[in-house]
């Protein structure tokens, strides 16, 4: 009895010394193998009396399982100051560089469709596209600007055959033509893309980007129009508030015709848009022409409603700091890097336009 | 069109300030582009009178002349003129200022060894004449208390730059501006002073409009002035004609001048002497050919409108007059004329011979047809005022009748349109200040379209009227309605946008090149497309319309290239083109990349880009996009601009006709022509059109959720096979054998050398098997090699390597 006591208070004594592996592995020996001390005392059980047996079989067990645990928690402990001390030797400079990260970026036009077609979509419009290359008919005719009118002037064109028939798009306007042409009123689609002019200078390029905007039904009126249009540019521009002003205008596909002019202020040099008493004109829109409708088999005296049209790239130049126009079609691997945006900015009503 | 604040008071009885008659010119929707005080700049130029004048010492011509300025000291001028003396009043100019003739700014500057402060000017440099020979005289009677004065008096001029749209030619002259003001509550128009000119005798030069087809004119009035001294325009004139940026030319050409800008009525004055015989109107014949106005010769075509005596064409009727019949400084006696040339015909000559004047730009958009005599009016008494001279009768030809065209207006229509109210009896105001006769039915108004605007045919342009002259800050704000009609974006777009950002996220920069390119690149990678040429490119390397996205790519990579940069990655997603058909086309991602892979990294190896770098982007492109990889089937054929042996093309399904992506190294010698200099180029290209729509969508229900959690055991095999022989071909021979067992195939090693034949290689594959019922017993297992080795054996001819 009082001997199995002593092995149990000498053993949890080694237990607690500073041990290794081997000395734990030499103690469990010494203990549970097959002379072990512990081993010894349960064969030694046969030879008590019966009494004594189950009484001393008790204490046994409990002194055995004492000392597993103290093996099981020393074995840990030894376990892990081995880990412990070997990582010290693994110890590597963190500060060094990352594996190499290959961050894309968005052009800057492609965001801008992306926030407009965002924007546009909480208020009910859908996308449409058209095709590059247009006729006269749809770039000119069709919209109610004949052959003979000086307005085309105004467009410097861009030919696909010397019959001046097959034309680069001088605006996304012929996508109103092939949409109602195709459907029925009502209609309310925006048609964002490229459109094309022989023109070059610091603030025109031959290729640049427009979106289309048209809302037919049965009582669109100018002030929808207006409506629309000041949501979109709050939107745009992220701000509560904003000055925004219709001048009468001229377009031959609308009448009556409108430009619209936003507020702004210098700062710093930059172009802040909002409440400055400075104007900029924005973009052009108007009531759809009774002829145009006419020109697509729409009634006008049934159906009416507004049409505008924005230049894309110019919104992306104010809104983000962008001075050259040009610098958008040069594929200036810094310019891309500088002003474009991480594919995952998504823009997106319930997450904001951006970041 | 510019005109001064001035001249429109002439017109506009107005007590309004000059700011507030600017906002409400914009209000009514002639769109001010610039209010600027008259050439600040020739508040440079001085009235001064030389002190003395010396000879220069260095030049035999020059003089060093003493001027005073009106200032405490005099200044040193030196001056070229041989009538620049002592005592003369003359005009000077310092330095800083702006010479009006050429736009040369002046300096300080040393003239043989003298230094000059400004000069003394001739009236030709001040733009007053052609007098160049000295310098500028001014009477002494009139100027000798004004020494140092601002020779240019109208300095508290204004001029008001106006962006005319095309639709309203009634305000290129100063009348119809002053009538649109009045209309918006800016003043009242004032009438237009009748006096009564004496006229005697009949216009005796007979004036015939040929009746032809297609003629151009329509009604032609003229009148004659005989005995007239044709001399330089009187002060105010010349200020007039100077303050709108033009230069005075002689009294008869300076008022014809004027009173266009004044009524938009545009006049020809011709010297009658010069005209043989008679005048007739009619068509021109082709190769007929006169030397106009602008010292150019013009060939003729057919059927433009000319107006011609009987030894030829005298002038392109409202373009431009002839050399033959202008009239000069010693004209004694002149045929003016008035008269209307149909827009459509103004358009089509101009447009032929490329003739740009201001009578063309007016005729084009429509001159009032009841002007012909008003015009006549005014610049004949301002003739016979300045020039003396004798006025005939008017004699007006004419071929058509130009009544007041008629239009119903329902008044209903204005809210409808506008979303907003205004009172039938403003409405009726507004019309009537606008030159409309009016006369009102209950719910209608019978309109009488005033002749000077061409731009009003049907009720929504009186609604226009009525809305801009009101004012657009009375239209109200319209809360947005949230209905959609449809969904936003179709499946293309959806598939655009995203594969626009799939394809950026894997570390390309996105371009926005032109949709048109060099035909010299654009060859490179036309493949059998055909070239579209553009008729008038922007310069003559964007001639054509690209057939490949990779045209304009590699052009900037180039460029980005040339500028330092080694590992560059871009992409453009955009249209390409298959002819000039619209629609024609078809939208695609090009993707390429240059240089290496962990180039200059402290743990990776570097190595140059290869085509495998490039099949993983479109592959992967391809998977996010929702499309399976297990069906995907690559095909060794490519374009010609890849490299032949290193390129390949995606099919979505083996079966299908159109590769939607082709990927590989840029062909040599593309890389060679086009001189680019990289370690490595390699790119891809998707088709956006050829992506059928995915089976499976994002929105069904998933498939049953199905595993196995039996054992796996995995198996490597070695075959040999041909050297051309595909892998895809093994992958496929080996999962065909057994889809239930089989969960995965992967090769792990490609091996030519020594050990293989030559025209062999070994493919080494790792091959998990797995059963959803049991676990394989080594029985089973064993079964399935033999079945992968002897299956692999019979279709492919490869030996198991042992």
């Amino acid at each position: 009895m009082s001997d199995i006591k002593k092995i149990k208070d000498v053993y949890l004594n080694k237990l607690d010394s500073d041990l290794n592996i081997e000395n734990l592995n030499q103690i469990k020996t010494e203990l549970f193998g097959k002379n072990g001390q512990i081993s010894n005392s349960f064969k030694s059980l046969g030879s008590l009396p019966t009494d004594d047996r189950k009484k001393f079989a008790s204490e046994l067990n409990s002194i055995k399982d004492e000392l597993q645990d103290k093996i099981n928690f020393k074995l840990q402990e030894i376990e892990t100051k081995e880990i412990n001390s070997k990582l010290e030797n693994e110890k590597v400079d963190v500060t060094l560089p990352e594996r190499e990260i290959n961050q894309g970026k968005i052009h800057p036009v492609s965001q801008v469709i992306d926030e407009i077609s965002s924007i546009f979509s909480e208020i009910g419009f859908s996308v449409e596209e058209g095709p590059d290359i247009e006729n006269e008919h749809y770039n000119f005719t069709a919209l109610n600007t004949p052959d003979n009118h000086p307005a085309r002037d105004m467009h410097d064109t861009f030919y696909l055959d010397d019959n001046k028939e097959l034309l680069l798009r001088t605006h996304t306007s012929p996508v109103q033509i092939r949409t109602m042409l195709n459907g029925k009123p009502p209609f309310k689609i925006i048609a964002p893309g490229r459109t094309y002019r022989s023109d070059s200078d610091q603030t025109h390029s031959p290729m640049f980007h427009q979106v289309e905007g048209l809302h037919i039904d049965k009582d669109t009126n100018m002030g929808h129009l207006k409506g629309c249009l000041n949501y979109f540019i709050k939107s745009f521009f992220e701000v509560d508030k904003i000055k925004m002003r219709f001048r009468p205008s001229h377009f031959p596909f609308t009448e009556p015709s409108a430009e619209v002019d936003i507020g702004y202020e210098l700062k710093d040099g930059k172009i802040v848009i909002g409440e400055g008493d400075k104007w900029l004109e924005i973009l052009g829109c108007g009531m759809v022409h009774p002829n145009v409708l006419k020109n697509v088999k729409v009634n006008p005296d049934k159906y009416q409603g507004y049409a505008f049209g924005i230049g894309i790239d110019r919104l992306g130049m104010l809104k983000y700091g962008i001075n050259d126009l040009r610098a958008f079609f040069e594929t200036d691997y810094r310019w891309l890097n500088h002003f474009g945006f991480d594919p995952l900015d998504v823009p997106s009503n319930y997450r904001g336009l951006s970041r | 069109m510019k005109f001064t604040i001035g001249w429109l008071k002439e017109h506009l009885d107005t007590k309004k300030k000059d700011s507030e008659l600017i906002e409400k010119l914009t209000d009514v929707g002639l769109e001010v582009e610039s209010f600027e005080n008259l050439n600040s700049d020739l508040d440079n130029f001085k009235v001064a009178k030389i002190i003395n004048a010396e000879q220069h010492p260095n030049a035999d011509r020059l003089r060093i002349c003493d001027v005073d300025i009106g200032q405490e000291n005099t200044v040193k001028v030196v001056c070229g003129a041989p009538n620049a003396k002592k005592d003369l009043l003359t005009v000077y100019a310092g330095p800083g200022s702006i010479i009006p003739k050429n736009n040369i700014k002046l300096t300080i500057s040393k003239i043989r060894g003298v230094t000059s402060h400004g000069m003394l000017c001739s009236e030709s440099e001040l733009n007053l004449s052609d007098e160049s020979e000295g310098i500028t005289e001014l009477k002494t009677n009139k100027y000798f208390d004004k020494i140092g004065e601002n020779f240019f008096k109208n300095k508290n001029e204004k001029v008001v730059d106006l962006s005319i749209t095309p639709n309203r030619p009634d305000c290129l002259g100063v009348r119809g501006i002053a009538r649109d003001l009045a209309a918006a509550g800016a003043g009242k128009l004032k009438n237009i002073s009748n006096k009564n000119i004496k006229k005697n005798g009949s216009q005796t030069i007979k004036v015939s409009i040929s009746k032809q087809k297609n003629q151009g004119c329509t009604v032609f009035g003229s009148c004659l002035i005989t005995g007239v001294t044709n001399k330089e325009s009187p002060k105010w004139l010349k200020e007039k004609i100077i303050s709108l940026g033009q230069k005075p030319i002689s009294a008869i050409v300076d008022i014809t001048n004027y009173v266009m800008l004044d009524l938009n009525r545009p006049l020809h004055a011709y010297d009658a002497d010069k005209i043989d015989k008679e005048i007739v109107v009619r068509n021109s014949k082709k190769g007929e050919t006169f030397e106009a106005l602008d010292n150019k010769e013009y060939k003729l075509g057919d059927d433009m409108c000319v107006i011609s005596d009987k030894s030829g064409v005298l002038g392109l009727g409202g373009v431009i007059g002839g050399t033959r019949s202008g009239t000069e400084i010693n004209t004694k006696n002149i045929l003016l004329e008035s008269a209307y040339f149909i827009p459509r015909s103004i358009r089509k000559t101009s447009k032929i011979l490329n003739i740009d004047t201001d009578a063309k730009f007016r005729f084009e958009r429509g001159i009032d047809p009841q002007s012909i005599e008003l015009g006549l009016s005014k610049a004949a008494e301002l003739i016979s005022e300045i020039c003396g001279g004798k006025i005939s009768n008017f004699d007006i030809q004419k071929t058509d009748k130009y009544e007041k065209n008629k239009i119903k207006f329902k008044l209903s229509l204005f809210e409808k349109i506008t979303g907003f109210k205004v009172n039938d009896n403003e409405i009726v105001k507004i019309l009537i200040d606008l030159g409309f006769e009016v006369s009102s039915e209950k719910l209608e108004l019978d309109l009488k379209i005033p002749t000077w605007r061409p731009d009003i045919t049907q009720p929504i342009d009186i609604v226009e009227e009525i809305v801009r002259i009101k004012g657009y800050n009375n239209i109200e704000t319209l809360e947005p309605e949230k209905t959609k009609l449809k969904d936003t974006l179709n499946k293309q777009q959806k598939l655009f946008h995203f594969l626009q950002r799939s394809v950026a996220s894997k570390g390309y920069f996105e371009s926005v090149t032109w949709s048109f390119t060099d035909s010299k690149i654009n060859n490179l990678f036309k493949e059998n497309l055909k070239e579209i040429k553009i008729v008038n490119p922007i310069s003559s390397d964007l001639d054509v319309l690209r057939n490949s996205i990779f045209a304009n790519l590699t052009f900037y990579l180039k460029k980005n290239l040339d500028r330092g940069f080694k590992d560059i990655s871009l992409f453009e997603i955009g249209p390409i083109f298959k002819s000039s058909k619209p629609g024609d086309q078809l939208t695609v991602i090009g993707a390429i990349k240059s240089g290496k892979v962990s180039r200059l990294n402290w743990n990776e190896k570097e190595r140059p880009l290869d085509v495998f770098d490039v099949k993983k982007d479109a592959i992967q492109t391809l998977v996010e996009a929702g499309y399976d990889r297990k069906s995907f089937f690559i095909r060794d054929k490519s374009p010609s601009y890849y490299h032949p042996g290193k390129s390949g093309s995606v099919y979505i399904d083996k079966d299908d006709i159109e590769p939607v992506a082709y990927f590989g190294d840029i062909h040599p010698n593309i890389v060679k022509k086009l001189d680019i200099k990289t370690e490595g180029l390699v790119g891809f290209e998707i088709y956006l059109d050829h992506l059928k729509e995915n089976k499976i969508k994002l929105k069904d229900q998933k498939p049953n959720f199905e595993y196995s959690d039996y054992q796996k055991s995995e198996r490597d095999f070695a075959f040999i096979v041909d050297k051309n022989f595909k892998a895809q071909d093994l992958i496929e021979i080996i999962s065909s054998i057994d889809q239930n067992l089989i969960k995965s195939i992967k090769i792990f090693d490609i091996y030519e050398g020594e050990n293989i034949p030559d025209n062999k290689k070994s493919i080494a594959i790792n091959v998990i098997i797995q059963s959803s019922e049991k676990t394989l017993e080594e029985s089973d297992l064993e079964k399935i090699n033999k079945l992968i080795i002897s299956t692999v054996e019979t279709k492919s001819g490869a030996k198991i390597r042992s």
